[in-house]
């Protein structure tokens, strides 16, 4: 059975727009806001399987949680973000600008000048949406209502960041790099440009990514080039990237300085001291997190048979120390079995064998914790814009 | 043109190209109700998103947050709604998409 068949098979009737319990998950479909639900039909973008509609346009895609069974995720089911219409450029015509004050010269780049001058760099690592599981607070908070499925795990080819700017000349002064896309905004509203601290732009893991997974990146998910900024959130991986300039001082555009910010102090430091006012940080690394894939909940299990639970686990880059599972509601834990270290930006998958022995309800929690010492939250660390939802889940199941 | 207008008249290609392309399973399939406001609505929203944004978001924002999306929207996002548009908008979004009072004990 392919991949594509156990997706459809899982569910009930897959013709034109039909819900999607059984693929979110049930808790996931219930904690959602009903309008969420009602309008989260699987669609098919050009180039890619059937994935769970949030909005047509832009177009905003999420992967149904069926697919992280895999350590990768395929490229044609990763899921898609855009803020604004998506960009169709030529590699041919991809052409890649470097200046502002920081730089001591210009440079403008093809992607062939690009390959050949400056050494291959690959990297595995999660790619999450700063908003997924939004859909999951309570109460709810207005934005693209995520559930589980706005993350994906790749490897990401292409040249290091810190090469070409290194090839530019950094000077004494720079303080920030902004990356800029060929996407724009419909009407008068701030185009989308983001920036990143010099120590992580010049992390030799921050790349200047052309393929993801072996294979050219997908338009949907920025292709000519994109910016991979392993262990940050998404919003720093600039699809259709175009520019990058080099300043002095910190970037104010309305998705830095506005947009895509946590309370001051509430997830700890943010790593990034330019762009820290008083009141707010913006969001940076992932937190550690797990999700359960298979058997999925609401799952009827076998009563007295061994049944392998197959999760994944990550954070923003100290990598996963142990993954527990509890099946008593909290009260003990025991450790899953880790699966192969991908690295320390790649998710990381774990199993753990269970064998109901009572018929009825059963809940199932797991939670991770990174080797920086950092866990799972217990409750929602509630916050306006609906970022970092690392709660322990609970998933229930029915044996029988 | 400069490369930015290029590239928007690149970009207003390849969605028209899409739009026609996926006719059949688009954003067209969106049905809002009926109502005092809707057409500003169908209007001046989808000018830059499909109106399933509005159905995602609800119901759980009240008069007030619907307010502050719309105002976001006209401030930052540049939709062009005059003084009289945003309360009929408003109006419409708190009446069919608004934020659903617990019922009576």
């Amino acid at each position: 059975m392919d991949r594509r068949q156990f997706i459809l098979g899982s569910t009930s009737a897959l013709t034109g727009g039909v819900l999607l319990p059984g693929i979110v998950g049930r808790a996931a479909a219930q904690d959602l806001p009903a309008g969420a639900v009602a309008s989260g039909i699987l669609d098919a973008l050009p180039g890619k399987r059937p994935l769970i509609k949030r909005s047509f346009r832009p177009p905003n895609y999420e992967t149904p949680v069926g697919y992280f069974r895999e350590a990768f995720t395929p490229n044609d089911a990763f899921y898609v973000r855009w803020h604004t219409g998506v960009p169709d450029i030529a590699l041919a015509e991809w052409r890649l600008r470097i200046s502002g004050p920081g730089v001591k010269s210009e440079r403008e780049f093809t992607h062939d000048a690009l390959r050949r001058k400056f050494k291959t760099a690959e990297v595995a690592a999660v790619n999450q949406c700063s908003g997924n599981r939004r859909g999951l607070f309570g109460p709810h908070v207005a934005g693209v209502q995520w559930g589980l499925g706005a993350m994906g795990n790749a490897v990401w080819s292409g040249v290091r960041l810190k090469d070409v700017l290194e090839d530019a000349g950094i000077a004494a002064s720079a303080l920030e790099v902004i990356g800029n896309g060929a996407d724009a905004p419909t009407l008068t509203g701030p185009d989308f440009v983001k920036s990143l601290p010099m120590w992580k732009a010049l992390d030799p893991d921050t790349l200047i990514a052309f393929e993801m997974n072996g294979e050219p990146l997908p338009t949907w998910n920025g292709a000519p080039a994109r910016l991979v900024a392993p262990g940050w959130t998404a919003t720093y991986w600039i699809k259709a990237l175009s520019e990058l300039t080099v300043t002095d001082k910190p970037f104010d555009g309305f998705w830095m300085k506005t947009a895509y910010r946590v309370p001051k102090g509430m997830f700890g430091a943010s790593g990034f001291e330019s762009q820290d006012t008083e009141q707010n940080s913006p969001i940076t690394a992932i937190k550690v997190n797990s999700l359960v894939v298979d058997p999925a909940p609401g799952v009827v299990l076998e009563r007295g048979k061994r049944v392998e639970v197959l999760g994944i686990a990550w954070d923003g880059g100290s990598g996963i120390r142990n993954v527990e599972v509890s099946l008593d509601g909290g009260k003990t834990w025991r450790d899953a079995k880790l699966q192969r270290d991908l690295g320390r930006y790649s998710w990381r998958q774990w199993r753990y064998a269970i064998k109901p022995d009572q018929a009825g309800a059963m809940t199932l929690m797991a939670r991770a914790h990174a080797r920086d010492g950092s866990t799972q939250t217990d409750t929602l660390v509630h916050n306006p814009a609906g970022y970092h939802h690392n709660v322990v889940q609970k998933v229930d199941y029915h044996v029988a | 043109m400069s490369h930015k207008d290029a590239v928007r008249s690149a970009i207003t290609s390849v969605l028209l190209a899409a739009s026609i392309a996926t006719a059949a399973a688009d954003e067209t399939s969106i049905q809002l109700t009926e109502g005092p406001g809707l057409t500003q609505v169908q209007a001046t929203c989808s000018m830059c998103h499909s109106l399933d944004y509005i159905l995602m978001n609800s119901p759980f924002q009240d008069k007030a947050a619907w307010e502050k999306t719309v105002n976001k929207m006209v401030k930052v996002m540049g939709a062009p709604l005059t003084a009289a548009d945003i309360t009929t908008v408003v109006a419409y979004l708190d009446t069919h998409y608004g934020k659903v009072a617990p019922a009576a004990p």
